[in-house]
């Protein structure tokens, strides 16, 4: 009797410690998801807020632009290169063999009209602003774009040719409205 | 370790509720310490002395620094010409945040040599380590604030490091810009960690010391007190000596303020900041110089950001690659040596960091990133395993006093 008595107090506490576990497990649970909830909004107001996100488009007059010019515009406070390529320049960067480079993307992916090349001027390392925009500017070896942080060199598709940069110039959204006019973003 | 006796009734009645004089009596004159210490240890409460001025000239600044985007640099050439000795102030700030990097590197290199790192300091070490991340970080911020040209490529190049995590970098980056590029969001939010970090960092200071007082101090000769006869109380006599350093080090320090206050800087940080043009010469401030140069020497961005950040938290694994018994490297010779390669390789890629990534510089960096790397996880290792040390002293007095002690030595644990 005694014996049976024992086993079932026994029985009965081991599952008392077992509920008492699973309270205090789900307990814990819940008070953690809410935490990581109640914590969301404080991450989530770092990201761009609703002011920063509005300016995302800009308008370009394209008709003041000579062959061969580059001009800098700013959008989403990032500068944007608009190049109005030479046909030597739009030649040079066709002809590349694709396969050769380092992010394989031919010139055509690159533009909508040859003549337009629209990039974001930020170089894809470390996030300098590559030289090449004036004419006294090194351009590199293949007459694009020189980053002067550390060395990487763009062809005149803003391809990366050389240094450490892993990718190429990036091609924003953008659509031309008229002949003379690019929206972008 | 004696329990005090308060005299003064006031003392005592609030001791006995508050036990804050038992508390400063155990932190100094009722804190053994070993009675061998050199000049090296002074550089522990140097950077504490540090860090006490920086937080005190920080937060006068901040009552006359305007954190947004527009105001920023006039906020600081107007604190440069017009608040009151706010020259003396800002160059107190900029300097003592490179004074303060100096002390705690040496600091650093001080515990590599006597092996404060090991059994069991470990705690210790890693304490030391997170003060030395949250430094990094407070430095950082804090040099964008001026928002010169450098501050603004510094934040731009610095924040750009996370962008070379696959998939999810871009997100990062734009959460940490608060916007697509660095711009005044991203200036209020690095203003606001500024201000908060350093008190982090106290806080870290307080666990440091805490694990400090708790393992006791390392010595030169890297064994353990074994009595009495070994220590001295930590007041008066090492905060003599530290106070004496204190004096030496500003004699440095203010050198610096009042006849090259500029000697850290760039010049170019007094133009202001340039969405548009990056500077030429991107070079960070002289204590990054060796990650920078880590960073610029692997081609490859996702493993040269990887690699630099290894570089850090190596340290934290410290105490098990070098698995040698023996603290100090007096004892050790062929660490000893390994130890000044490493100073010398550190001091290879701060220079080569200080210059761009070309022709010569290029080789050097890539082969001083290779024996960094080399040191930590081949070199200390094999060390510790082949490494014959020469005999340890019985004690931290028989070196001195020679045999006197004998009788001490053969019954360590005695209480003299």
């Amino acid at each position: 009797m005694a014996t049976s008595a024992e086993t079932s107090a026994h029985g009965a506490a081991g599952v008392a410690v077992k509920r008492r576990d699973f309270l205090y497990l789900a307990t814990g649970a819940m008070g953690a998801v809410g935490a990581a909830l109640a914590v969301w909004p404080l991450i989530e107001s770092m990201n761009p807020a609703a002011d920063v996100l509005a300016l995302s488009s800009s308008e370009v007059d394209l008709s003041p632009i000579q062959v061969g010019q580059r001009i800098t515009v700013k959008w989403r406070s990032q500068p944007v290169f608009v190049a109005r390529r030479t046909p030597e320049e739009i030649e040079e960067a066709q002809k590349v063999d694709v396969q050769e480079l380092r992010d394989p993307q031919a010139d055509s992916a690159r533009v909508k009209k040859p003549e337009w090349l629209v990039m974001v001027g930020i170089c894809t390392h470390l996030g300098c602003v590559p030289l090449g925009q004036m004419s006294g500017d090194p351009r590199g070896d293949w007459h694009g774009w020189f980053c002067p942080c550390h060395g990487s060199q763009y062809d005149t598709s803003g391809r990366i040719r050389q240094g450490p940069a892993p990718a190429n110039l990036v091609i924003p959204q953008y659509a031309f409205l008229t002949d003379t006019s690019v929206r972008i973003g | 370790m004696s329990q005090p006796a308060w005299n003064s009734p006031v003392v005592k009645w609030i001791d006995e509720r508050l036990p804050i004089f038992t508390l400063l009596h155990h932190s100094t004159s009722g804190y053994p310490t070993p009675k061998n210490l050199n000049y090296w240890w002074n550089f522990g409460s140097l950077a504490g002395f540090m860090l006490v001025v920086l937080i005190a000239t920080g937060i006068v600044l901040a009552m006359q620094y305007q954190p947004n985007a527009a105001l920023a640099f006039d906020s600081v050439e107007r604190i440069m010409r017009d608040v009151n000795y706010g020259w003396l102030l800002r160059y107190l700030h900029m300097n003592g945040g490179s004074m303060f990097f100096l002390a705690v590197y040496i600091h650093i290199f001080r515990g590599l040599y006597y092996g404060s790192y090991k059994r069991p300091r470990e705690l210790l070490w890693w304490l030391g380590v997170v003060i030395l991340l949250l430094m990094m970080a407070t430095a950082f911020m804090g040099y964008v604030l001026p928002w010169g040209q450098m501050s603004f490529w510094a934040a731009t190049v610095i924040t750009n490091l996370f962008s070379a995590f696959p998939g999810v970098g871009r997100f990062i980056v734009h959460w940490l810009w608060g916007g697509f590029a660095v711009d005044n969001a991203t200036l209020n939010r690095f203003y606001a960690l500024h201000y908060l970090l350093p008190f982090v960092i106290l806080g870290v200071v307080v666990l440091h010391l805490w694990a400090l007082h708790t393992t006791k101090s390392n010595n030169p000769l890297g064994i353990d007190a074994k009595g009495q006869q070994d220590t001295i109380p930590f007041h008066p006599y090492y905060t003599v000596k530290d106070n004496f350093g204190i004096g030496v080090f500003l004699i440095v320090y203010l050198g610096f303020v009042f006849f090259a206050p500029n000697f850290f800087g760039e010049p170019d940080n007094y133009i202001p900041a340039n969405p548009l043009q990056t500077p030429p010469h991107i070079v960070p401030e002289w204590y990054f110089l060796p990650f920078y140069a880590i960073l610029r020497s692997i081609p490859d961005k996702l493993t040269g950001v990887l690699a630099t950040f290894l570089s850090i938290l190596v340290l934290f694994v410290l105490p098990w690659l070098d698995f040698s018994r023996v603290r100090s490297a007096t004892f050790r010779p062929l660490y000893k040596k390994a130890f000044w390669l490493l100073v010398v390789d550190v001091g290879v890629l701060g220079y080569v960091g200080a210059n761009p990534p070309e022709g010569g510089f290029l080789v050097m960096g890539r082969i001083a990133t290779a024996y960094y790397f080399l040191h930590w996880f081949i070199l200390v290792p094999l060390i510790a395993l082949f490494e014959r040390p020469r005999p340890l002293p019985v004690s931290i007095s028989q070196p001195v006093l020679g045999g006197g002690l004998a009788a001490a030595a053969a019954n360590p644990m005695e209480k003299a």
